[in-house]
């Protein structure tokens, strides 16, 4: 097979392996997405050649028996490539395979929720796809670095492989409520995200009674999660008072991180408070 | 179990089936090589496949006819924008493709623990032949692998990233 010195020269210029796919054709097998190649077809005359797959289309004239030049970024989208060449003797086919760059250059990062309680075991997730320059995905493995971060709670991190071109993780919420950072970072490049975690439901529920006029005034201490945040404002407290058949609920929302209610000062009365599925103490009121 | 009259598909078994049809391709599900903590249910699976087989009758179309309005219900992102990319170029130089898809071999590769993303692998044969207004310049039989990513949509799985690797 005969090989023409321009051809040659092109390839060692364009640092690329060569390999002859047709009679005449001569077509690097693989480049790196970007990267500059040549094409060489023999004979005399001229033609057209076509460069074809999906994700791109280049059609150029171009004059047998020399080399011709693509520059850089001239096939970027990693894929399998049809090459034609039409001329008016002749015609030759090929292809090229375009692989993506190996150094990554944009991440995709999904990270869910965006809120959730505090000390959740696995309760967030993240998951990052990795691309290089020209958006292609590198299914080379490489390894993202996810950290999560707390100003109170410290960072946790993980690092993790990725396999064609994702990785993923799951991580503890912090038991401090608050506004975490989550980052996915592979080399210099990171993508953030704020996941808020809130304080989770009521640990325990404690109230003191406090005679106030002919009513019981009902007054909770700061209502607590079990890793002590204070449960926030609006967080329903339900008082319940039973005297002999009679039942009066009232129903307080948080205010302050207390709740606080009036309710009948009858004597013998039971009184029990509870917040979701957390029970209180009881009181009993003899005055 | 047979999904849609396109095609039937046994995931579980990895069992080759010949296309219902003769222009169909012919398709073929191996047991998941899996990443990922979420639980890929048989429904789901039906779904992203069917609507990805979907998609490349959608992009042969496309290219075929360089409507890249065509793209709209099965692809988005990237892979939407390559596509209607490469179909302003045919249309510029007055030439289209046809893309005649023979064969699936498919494998997922990863379900997002949010369950936002599929990633499969699919090594497609097909046909490309490319045309010009004279007539036909050229056929090719390709045999290659392709990483699919799919997301979500309102009704359906849309192709996110479509890319061949090279093997």
């Amino acid at each position: 097979m005969k090989v023409g010195v321009p051809f040659l020269v092109a390839c060692l210029a364009s640092g690329v392996a060569c390999r002859s796919q047709d009679t005449n054709l001569h077509l690097p097998k693989r480049i790196e997405a970007g990267s500059a190649f040549s094409v060489l077809c023999e004979g005399t005359g001229k033609g057209t050649l076509y460069i074809v797959g999906p994700s791109e289309f280049i059609k150029r004239e171009i004059q047998l028996g020399e080399a011709t030049s693509f520059p850089a970024g001239a096939l970027f989208n990693a894929g399998r490539y049809s090459v034609w060449l039409d001329s008016a003797g002749s015609s030759a086919a090929g292809s090229i395979d375009v692989v993506p760059v190996s150094k990554a250059s944009d991440l995709t990062f999904i990270a869910k929720p965006s809120r959730l309680q505090v000390a959740l075991r696995d309760g967030i997730t993240g998951t990052a796809y990795v691309f290089d320059a020209y958006g292609n995905l590198i299914t080379e493995q490489m390894e993202v670095s996810f950290e999560l971060s707390n100003p109170t709670a410290g960072t946790q991190i993980r690092r993790v492989q990725t396999r064609n071109g994702v990785a993923w993780t799951q991580l503890d919420s912090t038991p401090r409520e608050g506004k975490d950072q989550f980052v996915a970072r592979i080399g210099d490049i990171f993508s953030k995200r704020v996941v808020f975690q809130v304080p989770g439901e009521p640990c325990s529920l404690k109230m003191s009674a406090t005679p106030s006029g002919g009513k019981i005034q009902l007054v909770t201490e700061p209502v607590r999660d079990c890793s002590g945040n204070v449960v926030p404002d609006g967080t329903v407290v339900t008082f319940t008072e039973l005297n002999r058949d009679t039942k009066s609920t009232v129903d307080v929302p948080l205010k302050k991180g207390v709740a606080m209610v009036e309710m009948p000062a009858n004597r013998g009365a039971t009184i029990s408070v509870a917040s979701g599925v957390v029970l209180g103490n009881q009181i009993r009121w003899e005055q | 179990m047979i999904v849609s009259n396109s095609f039937a598909l046994i995931s579980t078994l990895g069992v080759a089936l010949s296309a219902l049809a003769a222009d169909q391709p012919s398709v073929r599900i191996h047991p998941p090589n899996r990443d990922g903590p979420r639980q890929l249910q048989e429904q789901t699976l039906k779904a992203a496949v069917q609507n990805y087989l979907d998609a490349w009758r959608s992009m042969s179309d496309a290219l075929d006819e360089n409507r890249p309005e065509l793209l709209d219900r099965d692809f988005i992102g990237s892979a939407k924008d390559k596509l209607a990319a490469t179909i302003r170029k045919q249309q510029a130089c007055g030439v289209h493709t046809v893309y005649h898809d023979r064969s699936h071999d498919m494998q997922i590769l990863f379900y997002s623990p949010e369950g936002l993303s599929i990633e499969l692998a699919d090594t497609v044969a097909y046909d490309v032949q490319l045309f010009s207004h004279a007539g036909a310049i050229g056929t090719q039989q390709v045999r290659t692998r392709y990483i699919v990513v799919l997301t979500p949509t309102e009704v359906r799985w849309r192709v996110r990233i479509l890319q061949a690797q090279p093997q």
